[in-house]
């Protein structure tokens, strides 16, 4: 386990000194990330500006999901390239190689790459979250801090599931099916507002099928100490961010059965 | 004309076999355009205070944004940007042909192949299916009179111009940048918001009007979409109209311009 570690360290560190060499581009990637990521919380200021409040709901306490969620995003989409780019990976019968290696296939992909421009996005939603809670005059006590933490962990993992899955797809596919951007860059696009303000089966279908209220709604819900308009209790509040570390699970589990069904493309 | 009318209908042609891709693209915007609705219509519904715009024409707003969004310079043409990057461009500037004129016909045909490719399904999806289902309230409306669905048609000409004309303001940058990277990360984001895909501009703050009013990119979303609604009549119509074909020569000048500049210091890429 410390060994796969540290060649993980290592991959990543590899990886952040090849991206380096092209500065520049470096620079406006991030520039790029950062942008489009301000410019939907333009939107969500400008939408608030316009008609004051969203059913009770502020701008910053719905700054607090936005920045969370985000923030969970960029984690997760940074390091799992090798994943979003499997499809790829598959058709050009690069996984054989892949298989031959004395370590498991997830090591090996979620070492391939740590994106490191998605600092924009990363930058941009702690922003966001750092202006929110001043705005909010929120005391972080060791508890809320904690809460926080496990929002954000349990987040990074619901979407690194779904880039697992999306990879996991593409042994039977062969190509990398671009539907599954609806549950990531739609799931990033739904939980930064309160959960309690969508149609019920869309709620319900993030709730159970793809837990992200668990690891947005919920949490934050607790941290602002206020009634939840959908009635969960407190206690509720602060374990759900563990259906995200269950839902990585499943979905590791799901890649592993994917793997006993791959047949190599040959090319 | 011929040679460049050769280019629009071939890569117009080639562009459109790329349908599995252009199916994907019309789950996510249609997923896209409901949880924009869902959300105007939370921000509608709880709010007492009267807004510019009545929420049936935003709905309308927010699926012609995403049966549209083809018109918009969100990517590049994908052999210009090879061919810059690989150097291949040199074959491209012996050509007897005006080059701006050539790169704008190949924009051309990646913007309409796009939009052709994407605007029919979800209109259909939205104007006729949902009617009848659960959603109607949700539904896309049919344009405001003739009248409106005439000056949109050609308030839809003037914004496939307009965004031919910033695209290859991104494709004439990649002269200097030589990589995909630089602009093409950039523009795509500020267009998004001040266009109008983002949110609705007339739902913006009236402080930012004026702004938004001056900038060249509500002419591709903005303009067209609230005359099909009927939310922009009248002599405030034409004028909308009359700004954005201006700025969509103003463009096509700037980037002719820039184009002669680039050539002048263009390294050819070996290889």
């Amino acid at each position: 386990m410390t060994d796969s570690l540290r060649l993980w360290i290592r991959y990543m560190a590899l990886s952040v000194r090849a991206q380096m060499q092209y500065r520049a581009s470096f620079f406006l990637a991030a520039l790029g990330q950062f942008l489009g990521t301000a410019t939907e919380f333009a939107g969500i200021w400008a939408l608030f500006s316009r008609f004051g409040e969203l059913r009770d709901w502020t701008l910053w306490e719905v700054a607090l999901f936005y920045g969370v969620v985000n923030v969970a995003f960029a984690l997760a989409d940074a390091l799992s390239t090798g994943f979003d780019r499997f499809g790829d990976t598959v058709k050009r019968g690069h996984f054989d190689r892949l298989l031959v290696r004395p370590r498991s296939t997830v090591l090996q992909l979620a070492g391939q790459e740590l994106a490191f421009r998605r600092v924009g996005r990363l930058l941009q939603g702690a922003l966001v979250l750092g202006v929110a809670s001043a705005s909010l005059e929120l005391d972080w006590t060791a508890a809320r801090a904690a809460l926080l933490a496990a929002a954000i962990l349990g987040g990074a993992c619901v979407f690194f599931g779904l880039f697992v899955v999306h990879a996991t797809i593409a042994f039977w596919t062969i190509e990398s099916l671009e539907l599954m951007n609806t549950l990531t860059y739609g799931g990033v696009q739904t939980a930064q507002y309160p959960l309690s303000i969508y149609a019920a089966p869309f709620r319900r279908f993030f709730t159970f099928a793809v837990p992200l209220a668990c690891v947005a709604y919920f949490p934050v819900v607790a941290i602002l100490e206020r009634d939840d308009p959908l009635g969960s209790p407190f206690w509720l509040q602060c374990i759900a961010p563990l259906a995200g570390v269950v839902f990585l699970a499943a979905s590791l589990q799901f890649w592993r059965f994917g793997e006993r069904h791959y047949t190599s493309t040959g090319s | 004309m011929r040679p460049y009318l050769a280019i629009l209908s071939a890569r117009y042609r080639m562009l459109l076999q790329y349908r599995a891709a252009a199916l994907a693209g019309i789950t996510t915007q249609f997923f896209w355009g409901f949880i924009r609705i869902m959300i105007l219509g939370a921000f509608y519904a709880a709010s007492d205070v009267d807004p510019p715009m009545a929420f049936a024409a935003v709905v309308t707003y927010v699926w012609l944004g995403q049966a549209l969004l083809g018109m918009l310079p969100w990517n590049l043409e994908p052999e210009i940007e090879a061919m810059v990057r690989e150097g291949n461009v040199a074959f491209e500037l012996v050509r007897p042909v005006d080059l701006y004129s050539l790169w704008y016909m190949r924009t051309l045909a990646l913007r309409t192949a796009s939009t052709s490719l994407r605007a029919v399904p979800i209109v259909l999806l939205a104007g006729f299916v949902l009617p009848w289902t659960p959603l109607a309230d949700w539904a896309l409306a049919a344009p405001a009179g003739l009248a409106a669905a005439g000056l949109w048609m050609l308030a839809t000409v003037v914004a496939m111009a307009l965004g031919c004309a910033l695209t290859m303001l991104v494709h004439v940058s990649l002269m200097w940048t030589i990589s995909g990277d630089g602009l093409s990360r950039v523009v795509p984001s500020l267009v998004s918001v001040f266009s109008g895909m983002v949110v609705p501009l007339p739902l913006f703050p009236d402080v930012l009007q004026p702004l938004l009013h001056a900038l060249p990119f509500r002419g591709l979303v903005d303009v067209p979409l609230r005359i099909w609604a009927g939310h922009l009549e009248g002599a405030e119509a034409w004028t909308a109209l009359g700004g954005a074909a201006l700025w969509a020569l103003a463009l096509v000048a700037l980037g002719r311009f820039l184009l002669a500049r680039g050539c002048r210091r263009l390294v050819v890429q070996g290889g």
